[in-house]
């Protein structure tokens, strides 16, 4: 039987109106065999909460280029829990923070704040997708 | 000629409508009580004696009905999550012209299915999760159904991954199951649910109400008269294959209880930049404000609007405004007698009307971000509107309903992001004709239109 498509919520969080990251991101996870839900650009956390508990999903990918990452991301982990969502995976990606900072900090940061995994500038999706297949066990 | 009756029976009172479908035109209307405890046929042949009486004897070759009678189509609807699926089968319900009791969102708890089994729905809408996404919600909620039980029907339309098992559940129960109203996430596909309710109001509320009697005089089309008005504000707007409509449209109808507000118009934003939130809109919108009411519901045109802005309209103190409004509160059949119980009667209008539209209509957000000014909209942008339909008590016996109805209009200086329309003609509904139209219109809606165009008059007493 074919394993059962795993689905992710995707999104740009906050005020931030970068479409096209977001846009190559749906293409490939769809193409990688993911049932993907695009919230498209300034999604808000509760917006990405409600997607994922109708949609069952496996893991919400959150986009941020816009610098306010870190603001934005804040209680996301939390919302989560509250909201019955206490396994689902959290990604983030993109220019989710101010400056130049070295990432192995700026990824212990976002690990504190509940992210499974934080990607810095420039991550090809492939190294997103192989972390996904990962760490919800979906076999090639 | 060839004459054909047009009956609503609503809550209170039953009206009669004739046309004529050979050379399209209104005949008569007459309105008499409703007799839905004893027999519905006494008031309809009382109403029957009344328009005889103006347009002599008739020899109807058709006679079509809709009903609000009893209660009107009574619903509860439950989803999973309030903005989404239970959103979703709220939208769906009131479109199918029901009477949405309430709406229930995520897992039911046990005060819910007290309420529920209080409430004995008329049908319920068990609604939750995308097509393979969430089925945890929707079969606990079966489950709680199944405890309560009853024996109203329940229609289906969630999670299609759960459907059997639901069906299972509720196994001995009056069980339709149908697609799904959100199948992706997003997507709205609400008209499979809404044909559903109306084969299960044909097929068994028509009986429950008592409406079955009637049944034998009339030829078809039992509907729920929101169901007729939506059809008739659709023919309105869209014309038919040889005969133009009117466009894109608002109609309001202020009633006693409840305000519903319909809008037939794609409502994208005039800014194609602009992005979009929110659930999709449906083209044929219907809401229903609860709290909105010339009577029954006056104080909440008051806690919406606010007692000194009601005054000012009215032209009167506060404590005047007041103690008129106890009034019709207190009474809820008075009418207006007098210069002053007219002037508050009027501004109550013009509060609901603007209120409920505002509520109907979607707002438009401007946010600074980095990358300069965003524009956001959530809902259906009506500023483009020009034709504003007018029906009710309330509104069409009253000499200054376009005034009343421009307060639905847009205003940039007290709430610049409500997309209400910016300015449209008014077109009033003095004779009562809509619903029997939508009823027409089922099989003649070329006369339903020509008569519509006819006899809603424009009203520029607009400000």
């Amino acid at each position: 039987m074919e394993q059962k498509k795993k689905t992710l919520v995707i999104g740009v969080i906050g005020a931030d109106v970068h479409a096209v990251g977001n846009q190559i991101l749906y293409h490939a996870f769809s193409d990688a065999g993911f049932n993907v839900i695009n919230l498209g650009v300034m999604v808000s956390q509760e917006e990405f909460i409600a997607a994922a508990i109708e949609t069952n999903a496996d893991a919400i990918i959150v986009s941020s280029l816009y610098g306010q990452g870190e603001l934005d991301c804040r209680g996301l982990r939390e919302k989560c829990d509250e909201a019955g969502l206490e396994h689902i995976l959290l990604y983030v990606g993109g220019n989710i923070v101010i400056g130049k900072q070295p990432f192995d900090e700026v990824e212990k940061r976002f690990k504190a704040m509940g992210f499974d995994r934080s990607f810095p500038p420039g991550t090809p999706p492939e190294v997103d997708i192989e972390a996904l297949k990962e760490d919800l066990h979906v076999e090639d | 000629m060839n004459p054909v009756l047009l009956i609503d029976f609503g809550s209170t009172y039953t009206k009669v409508t004739a046309v004529d479908i050979d050379e399209p035109r209104l005949l008569g209307t007459a309105n008499s009580y409703t007799t839905v405890q004893t027999d519905i046929n006494n008031g309809l042949a009382d109403a029957l004696i009344k328009l005889e009486q103006t347009t002599g004897r008739l020899d109807f070759s058709a006679r079509y009905a809709a009903s609000s009678a009893a209660g009107g189509l009574r619903m509860l609807a439950s989803g999973l999550v309030p903005e989404l699926t239970a959103e979703a089968a709220k939208t769906a319900s009131l479109g199918a012209g029901a009477k949405v009791l309430k709406t229930y969102a995520f897992k039911l708890t046990e005060d819910d299915a007290e309420e529920i089994k209080k409430l004995s729905p008329d049908i319920f809408l068990l609604c939750g999760g995308t097509d393979g996404g969430n089925t945890d919600t929707v079969i606990h909620n079966a489950k709680v159904l199944r405890d309560i039980g009853g024996d109203y029907p329940i229609i289906y339309a969630g999670n299609r991954n759960a459907a059997r098992e639901c069906e299972r559940i509720l196994e001995g129960r009056e069980v339709h199951i149908t697609e799904n109203v959100m199948p992706t996430f997003g997507k709205l596909n609400i008209e499979p649910t809404q044909r559903e309710i109306r084969e299960v109001f044909l097929a068994r509320i028509v009986q429950a109400k008592g409406l079955s009697q009637a049944s034998e005089l009339i030829s078809g089309i039992m509907m729920p008269t929101p169901s007729a008005v939506m059809a008739a504000m659709k023919l309105l707007a869209e014309g038919t294959k040889t005969l133009s409509g009117i466009g894109d449209l608002v109609a309001v109808d202020v009633g006693g209880a409840t305000t519903d507000i319909y809008s037939v118009c794609e409502g994208l934003p005039d800014d194609p930049r602009t992005s979009l939130k929110g659930l999709p809109e449906p083209y044929i919108k219907r809401t229903v404000e609860g709290d909105i009411g010339m009577r029954y519901s006056i104080h909440g045109i008051v806690d919406a609007a606010g007692l000194d802005r009601v005054a000012e309209i009215a032209g009167l103190s506060e404590e005047r405004t007041s103690e008129i409004i106890e009034m019709f509160a207190n009474n809820t059949e008075l009418l207006p007698t007098d210069a002053e119980t007219q002037a508050v009667d009027e501004a109550l209008a013009s509060m609901a009307v603007r209120v409920a539209v505002t509520r109907h209509a979607g707002r438009l957000e401007e946010m600074f971000g980095l990358g300069g000014l965003k524009l956001v909209q959530t809902g259906k942008n009506l500023t483009n509107v020009d034709k504003l339909i007018v029906t009710g008590g309330s509104l069409i016996h009253t000499e200054h309903t376009g005034r009343i109805a421009s307060y639905s209009f847009y205003d940039e200086q007290e709430d610049p992001e409500a997309l209400r329309p910016r300015n449209a003609d008014v077109l009033v509904d003095r004779k009562y004709i809509i619903a029997a139209m939508g009823l027409l219109s089922e099989h003649h809606p070329e006369a339903a239109l020509k008569i519509m165009k006819q006899e809603l008059v424009k009203d520029d007493t607009a400000k």
